[in-house]
């Protein structure tokens, strides 16, 4: 059988974050807000 | 039935607009190729999971801040954010480089202990034992000019002072301690090396 000699890839495309990684995205996502005053953006976290 | 995508932009739109499950689909469509990228710079998934948060956040921010132009396309702009925040941690950690043992390279190439082995504390401390064996054999004179330079470290200068004689009578008499010590040396055969 032929000798592979290339190193492996570490590109994995079938990789993915966590699933806490992901939901504490979207999370923060829902609280972050902006508020617009003036000229200045606002950011504000719901809790 | 042709399964049609709804494109990046206008999700990027309907998130901008407030509908949040944009931003799930969006990062549902594009998590995999995002991850793997940066898991292909850093090789450590779970700095990979970080960094992926951070590159999510920073796209967050932009878009409800409506700081995001159109310009470009929505994959690229994350990837270039991934990007520099890959870099900034190679920058935070280059002065505290991290290395991992693979069958190429191993952490011992590069890593040594500089501390002196039993063996060679024990062959060192019989050399100096040797060494002040032969220093109290020289004669007086000579001896004592040669403990001030060596062991207390004092200048030619401060020895003249000190034991009354010239700088050149004070080098002479270190010139004959070290001839002196070759010849006992040579004689006894005494070998002083670690």
């Amino acid at each position: 059988m032929a000798k592979i000699y290339s190193k492996k890839t570490l590109v994995n495309t079938a990789m993915k974050p966590k699933k806490e990684t992901v939901s504490f995205l979207l999370n923060y996502s829902k609280a972050l807000s902006f508020i617009k005053v003036g000229k200045m953006n606002i950011e504000t976290i719901a809790n | 039935m042709a399964n049609v995508q709804t494109p990046d932009a206008l999700l990027v739109k309907q998130y901008v607009g407030g509908d949040e499950s944009a931003l799930s689909t969006l990062i549902d469509r594009h998590q995999s190729k995002i991850y793997g990228f940066i898991y292909s710079k850093i090789s450590d998934r779970d700095i990979t999971d970080d960094i992926f948060q951070d590159t999510f956040i920073k796209v967050i921010k932009t878009l409800k801040s409506n700081s995001y132009n159109e310009e470009g396309k929505f994959l690229p702009w994350v990837m270039r954010i991934a990007h520099n925040l890959i870099i900034d941690h190679f920058r935070r950690n280059k002065k505290m480089p991290m290395f991992r043992e693979t069958e190429e390279f191993s952490i011992f190439s590069i890593m040594t202990d500089n501390a002196m082995t039993i063996e060679n504390q024990l062959i060192t401390d019989q050399v100096e034992k040797d060494l002040r064996k032969i220093i109290e054999e020289l004669p007086h004179d000579q001896k004592e000019v040669l403990m001030m330079r060596i062991y207390q470290d004092l200048s030619f200068k401060e020895i003249s002072e000190l034991t009354g004689v010239s700088i050149n009578t004070a080098l002479g008499r270190m010139r004959y301690a070290l001839m002196n010590l070759r010849k006992v040396i040579e004689k006894h055969q005494i070998i002083l090396t670690n």
